[in-house]
């Protein structure tokens, strides 16, 4: 329940602009930005992701930090499960 | 290698926890709550007990979702999925919390259509995509998860989405902390306060413990160096007599919390006036229902809950565990017919359950050997 994954935003969706394509180790999928919206959010920019949704914008360091700890965890393979699980567009 | 490395350093690891140990009084036993799950599963995983003085004792508390939903609730959701032509959705963690008639991946297996889902966006994606079905999402969680349910909600109010309901099962963790803080067999020195929960409500909601109660609370990030940081915070506090909020995971959680997310659980939550939780019995103003405004889309106006209390299995002892006053393998239950596989009480289902964690990560037989109960 407290798995925060971290993602790169790698795509806007200019019809819905809450959604963001992001990108968590290699698997694609839109995450919903809608609880940072008052943050500037860009392509490139590290988010901590949550059922679905982007938590906090973060550093790249913290975002490789917090993989390590997924790994440490080994929570790593429910993080991508999680993620692949996304089925909402 | 300032965020990546430093948080695995075995040599900082080794200084922070030689400054906690000179730093504690050998003529004093520590007692110390992290208040969150991923805290405790992080702890055992990463042993972190067996570098603190011997005189300092992790506590864990009630910040597992799963570990707290009572028995009746568990039913209360089931029975929604009997319902014709209801598909019920739920997280994963929740497929195998028992109810008395079972888990709700045992219903499935009966005919119920019960489907896990990763984001409540999915359980709404799929009631646009079945409109001669209800789909209703199972929602539990802290308000790390509960602002995720309320976006849901107002895109479904605004997409029109009507097959569409939530049973609502949210709960704060600050009235938890204070019922802990109430409870006559608790004793506690201070909290290591939840990291995720904390990136939306901020630290501010803590204060009350600090400034009522005289307990130190310290937020604190997931890594080992994180909870072994703010334990020495939480130390160096309590030699100082002082009591305040320290956040040690700035560079996550926000002092304020996360506006957004608290302006979307404002819009279309309210606090309930009592709700049930597991091992800590009925807390005031605890948890969260839907406004009335969002009627259309309550499952617990939409359908009728038989709302039945259940008891936990007398032998079980989750209440005892969730508020520190037992650990883990004191459970009379603890390893034997409460185990992984076949779990009797919910601190058993989820990972971040303390009686799972301790399963998995802890040669329990040594530690039953000697166990003692931390009561005072």
């Amino acid at each position: 329940m407290c798995l925060a994954i971290p993602g790169r935003i790698v795509a806007f969706d200019e019809e819905q602009p809450l959604l963001a394509k992001v990108d968590v180790a290699g698997i694609k999928r839109n995450i919903n930005v809608g609880l940072l919206v008052d943050q500037p959010l860009a392509v490139g920019d590290w988010i901590l992701i949550h059922v679905g949704f982007a938590m906090s914008k973060i550093e790249a360091e913290q975002a490789e930090d917090q993989l390590r700890m997924l790994k440490a965890l080994g929570e790593d393979r429910l993080a991508m499960d999680e993620v692949r699980g996304y089925a909402f567009e | 290698m300032k965020y990546v490395d430093e948080f695995r350093d075995p040599q900082l690891i080794r200084n922070v926890a030689g400054e906690i140990a000179r730093s504690v009084d050998p003529n004093h036993e520590y007692r110390i709550m992290e208040v969150c799950g991923g805290h405790t599963h992080a702890i055992y995983r990463h042993g972190l007990q067996d570098v603190l003085p011997e005189n300092l004792r992790l506590v864990h508390g009630p910040g597992c979702p799963v570990c707290v939903l009572p028995t009746g609730r568990v039913d209360d959701g089931l029975s929604i999925a009997e319902h014709p032509g209801v598909i019920l959705t739920a997280f994963g963690d929740m497929m195998r919390v028992p109810g008395t008639r079972g888990t709700p991946l045992e219903l499935k297996a009966r005919g119920a259509d019960i489907r896990m889902v990763y984001s409540p966006l999915d359980a709404l994606r799929l009631a646009q995509n079945e409109p001669t079905k209800h789909v209703c999402f199972f929602a539990i969680g802290f308000e790390t998860t509960a602002p995720s349910t309320a976006l849901t909600l107002l895109r479904a109010k605004a997409l029109g989405v009507r097959n569409f309901s939530i049973f609502c099962n949210h709960v704060t963790i600050v009235p938890a902390i204070r019922a802990i803080l109430e409870s006559p067999d608790m004793r506690l020195d201070g909290f290591i306060g939840p990291g995720h929960v904390s990136t939306v409500s901020g630290c501010r909601p803590y204060e009350f413990i600090a400034r009522d109660y005289g307990k130190p609370v310290v937020v604190a990030g997931f890594e080992p160096l994180d909870l072994l940081e703010a334990i020495l915070m939480v130390v160096r506090q309590l030699n100082a007599k002082e009591a305040k909020v320290e956040n040690q995971y700035r560079r996550i959680v926000p002092w304020e919390g996360n506006m957004p997310a608290l302006r979307a659980m404002s819009d279309v939550f309210e606090l309930r006036p009592y709700f049930e939780w597991r091992g800590l019995g009925f807390i005031s103003q605890s948890a969260l229902k839907l406004l009335p405004a969002y009627a259309a889309w309550d499952a617990e106006v939409q359908f009728e809950i038989p709302g039945v209390r259940v008891t936990d299995p007398r032998a079980a002892q989750c209440g005892e565990v969730l508020k520190g006053v037992l650990r883990p393998p004191q459970c009379k239950l603890f390893g034997k017919e409460c185990n992984p596989e076949h779990p009797v009480g919910a601190l058993m289902v989820s990972s971040e359950g303390a009686c799972a964690a301790y399963y998995r990560y802890v040669r329990y037989e040594d530690d039953a050997a000697n166990a003692q109960p931390v009561t005072s």
